[in-house]
């Protein structure tokens, strides 16, 4: 094996292009479990560490360009506003001393199904920064990030740089299910946005399908019963019967597995509900907002 | 390869480490520092907790070559560790632990039931008087990760604790008497001052 130490962001992109096999790092907390197993044996490690922008972030005027390492503790402690959503996610990630290390980087690269960043990116929406020596920058729409089970879009001669996310112009919210409140991997998980200078709502799903989705028929449903009832103008609670049905087509939105963590109907039901209260609570947040804003006018 | 980084405050060079090798092995095994511990090798148990770059990190999963360079304190430093910050830095220029301190360094003391005769930090202290050791396997992670706890919020609430601690497991004492500890640790340090 060989430890690659690039100092700057194009040493690491030239070391990448003449070994592509190359396996960066990051955090190391998902490489060094799977190294200190023997699941994997890469040929050539390439540190990520020692480039300093990549812990960086921007906030901008429609989006946040995430570096690729800024651990979760950092988005947690400085992002709550900007980027609420992932902010609740990187909190549900295992463990303080894990959130110190890993970031959203290492989670795209690794692309599980359940990897906490999903969800909320996916509700968000996101561009990712990749960029190669050989053919330099391109932004993949989140939508198209997630390619199989563990795939991504990523070619072998590529690097994420950043992540690019909009910026909250509502509420969010991030829901998961485990079996206790840290170090957890998901059973199943849910991440929500409204989004009221379009008039639309987004989701993500985690763990409930091979890769990590959007319930895209609960969100043209919801998007049109918003729109027909003048919701987004009157700011009237969520009709039961709306939150019901969105919350079922949510659930017809996975296409779940039995495994060890939980069986495939419980996963479907387990969305269905997340899908509810997620809607529930960031619609009474919006209200909420508009209230105080009428009020102060 | 052989990798150059400062442990416990004082350079240290550990050499024939392979490109693979944890942060956990290199102190272990090639070191002599046995105080972190290894029982998962996953992330999930916090017994290997470090500071790396003043960072509390499971160093099961930092590689090797990732502490090049950089400043890893771990519990067998703790004791000086804090001395100092107490005192607000190295005044003497000769600060940290030597290596050989370090491997040789015992709670024991005079007497191993109080801790007496030992140099200990305000926290190893506080887990010997609440109780909070049975079998110790997880303390030294635990002793890392709530001394930096209490450095970064002095008067932590329960919640506050908890989830600092959230990535150490103990299986034999219980959480209880490790709470108390923190607690009583919070406590002699708020009338300190
Ligand atoms: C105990 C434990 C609990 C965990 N719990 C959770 C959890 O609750 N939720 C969750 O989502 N995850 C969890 N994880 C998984 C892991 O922490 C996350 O996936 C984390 O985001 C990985 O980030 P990292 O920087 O450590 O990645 P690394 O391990 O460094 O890398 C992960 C993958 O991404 C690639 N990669 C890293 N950076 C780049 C880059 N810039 N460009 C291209 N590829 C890159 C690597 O080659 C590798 O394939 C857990 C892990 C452990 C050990
Ligand atoms: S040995 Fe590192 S977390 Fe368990
Ligand atoms: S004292 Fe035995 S594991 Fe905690």
């Amino acid at each position: 094996m060989d430890f690659l130490r690039p100092a700057s962001w194009e040493e690491a992109l030239a070391a990448k292009a003449e070994h592509p096999t190359a396996v960066p790092i990051a955090g190391g907390t998902d490489v060094m479990v799977e190294i200190n197993f023997d699941h994997r044996r890469p040929e050539y490690l390439l540190d990520l560490n020692r480039i300093g922008d990549l812990t960086e972030w921007e906030v901008g005027e429609e989006s946040v360009r995430l570096g690729a390492s800024v651990p979760y503790t950092r988005i947690m402690e400085n992002l709550r506003a900007e980027l609420p959503g992932l902010a609740l996610a990187s909190h549900t990630v295992a463990s303080p001393q894990i959130r110190n290390r890993g970031g959203v980087g290492g989670n795209l690269g690794t692309a599980s199904p359940a990897g906490d960043a999903h969800p909320a990116l996916l509700a968000a929406g996101a561009e990712v920064e990749a960029e190669s020596a050989a053919r330099g920058t391109r932004l993949i729409p989140i939508d198209d990030f997630y390619t199989g089970v563990k795939r991504n879009a990523l070619q072998p001669d590529e690097l994420i740089r950043a992540v690019h996310v909009k910026k909250a112009d509502g509420p969010q919210q991030y829901s998961k299910v485990g079996t206790r409140n840290a170090m957890v991997i998901a059973v199943c998980a849910f991440g929500l946005a409204l989004h009221p200078e379009t008039r639309t709502v987004r989701t993500g799903i985690g763990s409930a399908a091979p890769t990590p989705v959007r319930a895209k028929a609960a969100e043209e449903f919801l998007n049109a019963a918003l729109e027909e009832g003048g919701f987004w103008d009157n700011g009237k609670i969520i009709t039961p019967s709306v939150a019901k049905q969105f919350a079922e087509l949510c659930s017809g939105g996975c296409n779940p597995i039995d495994d060890v963590r939980g069986t495939a109907s419980y996963r479907r039901h387990a969305v269905g509900v997340m899908a509810r209260r997620t809607l529930t609570w960031t619609w009474e947040s919006y209200r909420g907002a508009r209230r105080a804003s009428e009020g102060a006018a | 390869m052989r990798v150059n980084f400062t442990v416990n405050g004082r350079p240290q060079e550990a050499d024939d480490v392979w490109e693979g090798e944890s942060l956990l092995y290199v102190l272990r095994e090639r070191l002599g520092l046995p105080g972190s511990k290894n029982a998962c090798e996953q992330g999930e148990c916090g017994s290997c907790t470090v500071r790396l770059d003043g960072v509390p990190v499971c160093s099961c999963l930092v590689a090797a070559g990732q502490a090049e360079g950089r400043d890893v304190v771990t519990v067998e430093g703790l004791a000086d560790f804090a001395k100092q910050r107490a005192e607000g830095g190295c005044a003497s220029g000769a600060c940290g632990t030597t290596l050989q301190d370090a491997q040789q360094w015992k709670a024991k003391g005079t007497d191993s039931q109080t801790g007496e005769g030992t140099e200990l930090s305000p926290i190893q202290q506080a887990f010997i008087d609440a109780g909070a050791v049975q079998c110790g396997f997880c303390t030294p992670g635990l002793l890392v990760a709530s001394d930096e706890l209490l450095e970064r919020n002095p008067n932590p609430s329960d919640a506050d604790i908890r989830e600092a601690l959230s990535g150490n497991l103990c299986r034999c004492t219980g959480y209880e008497k490790i709470m108390d500890a923190v607690r009583l640790a919070a406590a002699r340090q708020s009338e300190e001052v």
